[in-house]
């Protein structure tokens, strides 16, 4: 456990977190300011991997390519909106549970139908595909310093948004108060529609990001899935400042504790136990972590929704 | 001198910057109606929240029946004989009036985690629930669901629920809320029936029903107890009337 | 004086409230003798198959439909019922006086545990706390390397009852999976009815007004967790003999999703709608998987469609047209 892999790890583990940002901020606004459950949004996030890559293999361009695929998971977002979503408004929350859930078979599947189950791969710009040299020894991709630079410019511009703009204004008090802000005269589903395609397009960015690191498979958009409303709960509904602290935690938490588990356990206990239970603990930490902050805070550590 | 069924001790509460509770003395002695009146915002509602133990005070004391319940959860008080009802109605929607009122009875005789046995069957609760429920008037109506009942038999429910376990103390927050006026000069009557079997807290707008039942009256201004006394002496008042009074009295 | 009695929530569907429960019952016990007739062993099989997650659908009816507390991550009871048998058959403990009450103990143990956090929380935090921990018993299965992990686990075979191979004729099997769903659903039916069953109901539509009634919400709602925590083990009991293999997909939070599909499915909140659903639920998979591989693309549509048009499940579409049909 040297020095230089914990620095690795300690940027890998930034890697995901602004990933896992780019996802629940779009998650945690849903809920916040519809107070709808999205299970889709996992598959909007492989969509935009996948939309990638089809516009990749059209255009050659990864530029083109990216400007595309965030065009196409924007416009898929809004009519899912418009056919599906804005339908479920003020319904159970098992409504949209099941309805979501549905869509989320639908999209899964019909990825699988499309493009077959086998992973996909996007190739990085060549200009960034390379690494940089952090310390003595030390190779970094400058792609994943990429993604790491455009998740946190993201999420300062996000904040400029929601902060300094009348519409983010409205969306902040939406999520405190939907209700009120529609009794205000705010055309509410226009603001509904925003932050909806809104959030779609930040999941899609993200998918779009990774593409080149991870492999893109069907699979993808339901392990993040759930780490993001890991993020959101952790955070508190409706909170983007909740968002970006749970995430960025998680992120930490998830990679250091996949690869340093079992040196950490093996101060405590001997090497063959410790790697037997290292990696079913690092798996299982988040949600530890999820259990004790709920235990402690019902409704996580910053809600936007006031007590 | 009995000793007081409720005193409140130097209660305080703050929402934020705001005060809403200040420094709140208050009893209320065995078979006494003690009102509560006040403008709204005047934090009536957040008092009786307290006391029945939804809103946790941020200092001062709770005394009810001889036990410090300041700590105390809501069913815990409950159990311990204190009984509420609420402004907008509160109650289980896809239940009938009875068994709403059954449920309430149940409470209090025995175990509820009893895993058998039809629990609609039981005749002791019914026979309670339905002598709450002729109590307030609502002994044709037993069948009906809960949520299909006028606004006016939603408010007798309320307190059907209130009364139906032989409680120690009833918390009143606003009965009559949203009645028209035959309706509300039952609940009085209804009120005034009830009046020597239970001691009462009633928070109340209308200024009749709390003359017409109140032994005493507090008067809550900007959450701190502007003045307390007999009915005629708060009517008297220069401070209440100003404050509050003045306009209500027509 | 007869007094009216206030019946749980879906009686009132009135399609003469019990003969749906009969005839459904009546038909699952004579099936094995028409099987011979139509579909034969595998009629036998796929039945039992339903009836198994029948029970846990039951189980989670009591929990959705009747409290309002929505589990996404029911489908780790089942798994760890089966994971009791896996890893007891794999030390050499194949019997089912052992298998069943550490199956049951096991689930309600992690129901206890898993509800004492759970339950401080409610609306979208359940969901997703009960999620996770379903993903974490999926989790910690997938890494038990010496019990398959990933790839699950070979049972060698059926569990015995009392030293005897029973369980290894389909027949013999098939009704003691009946025996459990009945037993289970009359359990529930009692359950429902007594006072237990009547301060949970009313805590779903009115939690405040229960707590100021005098009721700990929390401790009513932990114990029906645990519940149908333990009945659900009961399924994955009953899971693993019959397919005689366990594996940590039994735990995925989409098997705890399609749970809550059956249930919906089949109408929430009336335990009849639990076992129908879970029937139309397998029967569409079996059918629509014959067409194609890609069946859920149109699954999951229709899903969407069921929410946004026939909200009360099949008994709730049944309802309206039994009520259209009066007024025609």
């Amino acid at each position: 456990m040297s020095a230089g892999l914990v620095i690795v790890q300690i940027l890998n583990g930034l890697q995901l977190g602004v990933l896992l940002f780019l996802i629940a901020a779009g998650l945690t606004l849903v809920f916040g300011v519809m107070d709808f459950i999205n299970l889709a949004h996992g598959a909007q996030y492989m969509l935009g991997a996948y939309l990638a890559v089809a516009f990749f293999a059209l255009t050659d361009s990864f530029l083109m390519a990216l400007v595309l695929a965030l065009a196409a998971a924007l416009a898929f977002g809004l009519a899912l909106e418009f056919l599906v979503f804005r339908h479920l408004y003020g319904r159970d929350h098992l409504d949209h549970v099941i309805a979501t859930f549905g869509i989320l078979l639908f999209i899964n599947h019909g990825v699988k139908l499309i493009w077959g189950a086998a992973p996909l791969s996007l190739p990085m710009p060549d200009l960034l595909s390379g690494s940089v040299r952090l310390m003595d020894g030390l190779l970094y991709p400058v792609w994943r310093l990429v993604v790491i630079a455009s998740g946190l410019a993201t999420a300062a511009f996000l904040y400029l948004l929601v902060v300094h703009t009348r519409t983010g204004m409205l969306v902040r008090a939406g999520a405190s108060n939907a209700r009120m802000v529609s009794a205000l005269g705010v055309d509410i589903r226009r603001l509904f529609m925003i932050v909806f395609g809104f959030g779609a397009m930040l999941a899609g960015f993200a998918g779009i990001m990774v593409a080149p690191i991870l492999s893109v498979d069907p699979g993808m958009g339901d392990t993040v899935l759930i780490l993001a409303f890991v993020v959101i709960v952790i955070g508190g509904i409706g909170s983007i400042r909740g968002a970006f602290v749970a995430a960025l935690l998680i992120g930490l938490v998830d990679t250091l504790g996949r690869s340093f588990s079992v040196d950490i356990l093996r101060l405590i206990m001997g090497p063959s136990s410790a790697r037997t239970v290292g990696p079913a603990l690092a798996s299982m930490s988040i949600y530890l972590l999820m259990a004790v902050v709920l235990y402690v805070r019902p409704t996580g550590l910053f809600p936007a929704k006031a007590r | 001198m009995p000793d007081p069924v409720l005193r409140l001790e130097n209660l305080r509460k703050n929402f934020g910057g705001l005060i809403v509770t200040s420094d709140v003395n208050f009893d209320v002695m065995p078979g006494e109606l003690h009102a509560v009146i006040g403008p709204n915002g005047a934090g009536k509602t957040t008092l009786i929240n307290q006391i029945s133990g939804l809103v946790a005070p941020d200092g001062g004391r709770i005394l009810f029946a001889g036990h410090d319940i300041t700590a105390l959860p809501a069913h815990a008080r409950a159990r311990l004989g204190m009984a509420r009802s609420f402004q907008m109605s509160s109650i289980v929607p896809s239940f009938s009036a009875l068994e709403n009122v059954a449920l309430a009875v149940q409470s209090r005789a025995g175990s509820s985690f009893r895993l058998f046995g039809r629990a609609a069957a039981e005749a002791s609760l019914n026979e309670q629930a339905m002598a709450a429920l002729a109590d307030v008037g609502l002994a044709e109506r037993v069948r009906a669901p809960a949520e299909q009942l006028s606004h006016g038999e939603k408010r007798a429910l309320e307190l059907a629920i209130a009364i139906a376990a032989g409680p120690k103390l009833l918390l009143l927050d606003e009965p009559t809320a949203g009645t028209g006026r035959e309706e509300t000069a039952r609940l009085v009557a209804l009120l005034h029936r009830l009046k020597r079997r239970f001691p009462m807290v009633l928070v109340e707008h209308d200024m009749t029903a709390v003359f017409a039942l109140a032994d005493r009256i507090s008067v809550l201004l900007y959450g701190r107890v502007l003045a307390t006394g007999r009915p005629h002496e708060v009517r008297a008042n220069p401070q209440v009337v100003a404050a509050y009074l003045g306009d209500e009295m027509e | 004086m007869a007094l009216a009695t206030s019946l749980p929530p879906a009686q009132s569907h009135r399609l003469g409230a019990e003969a749906l429960p009969i005839a459904m019952f009546l038909l699952l016990v004579t099936i094995p003798i028409l099987a011979p007739l139509a579909g034969g062993g595998y009629l036998l099989s796929f039945s039992a198959r339903v009836m198994i997650f029948a029970i846990a659908a039951v189980a989670l009816d009591l929990l959705v439909g009747y409290c309002g507390l929505i589990s996404f991550g029911h489908a780790a009871f089942i798994g760890l019922g089966a994971y009791a048998v896996g890893i007891l058959s794999a030390h050499g403990i194949s019997e089912a006086l052992m298998s069943l009450p550490v199956a049951i103990a096991v689930a309600a143990l992690f129901a206890f545990l898993t509800g004492l956090v759970c339950m401080r929380t409610s609306g979208v935090y359940f969901i997703m706390i009960t999620l996770a921990f379903g993903q974490m018993a999926f989790f910690t299965a997938s890494s038990l390397a010496p019990y398959g992990g990933d790839d699950g686990l070979t049972i060698a075979t059926r569990n015995t009852i009392a030293g005897l191979s029973v369980l290894n004729n389909e027949r013999v099997f098939y009704y003691v999976v009946f025996g459990c769903l009945l037993g289970c659903y009359v359990f529930c039916r009692a359950l429902v009815a007594s006072r237990f069953g009547r301060v949970v109901r009313g805590a779903k539509e009115n939690p405040v007004r229960i707590a100021t009634i005098g009721f700990d919400v929390y401790r009513f709602q932990l114990t029906i967790y645990i519940i149908a925590g333990a009945l659900a083990g009961l399924s994955g009991f009953l899971l693993a003999n019959a397919t005689e293999f366990v594996s940590p997909a039994y735990m995925s939070w989409q098997r705890s999703g399609e749970l809550i599909v059956m249930v919906l499915l089949g109408g929430l909140g009336s335990l009849n709608g639990a076992i129908i659903g879970t029937a139309a639920y397998l029967l569409a998979e079996e059918w629509l998987s014959g067409f194609t591989e890609h069946w859920k693309v149109i699954f999951g549509p229709a899903l969407v469609l069921v929410v946004l048009f026939a909200r009360g499940g099949l008994i709730g579409l049944a309802a309206a047209l039994v009520r259209g049909r009066r007024h025609a």
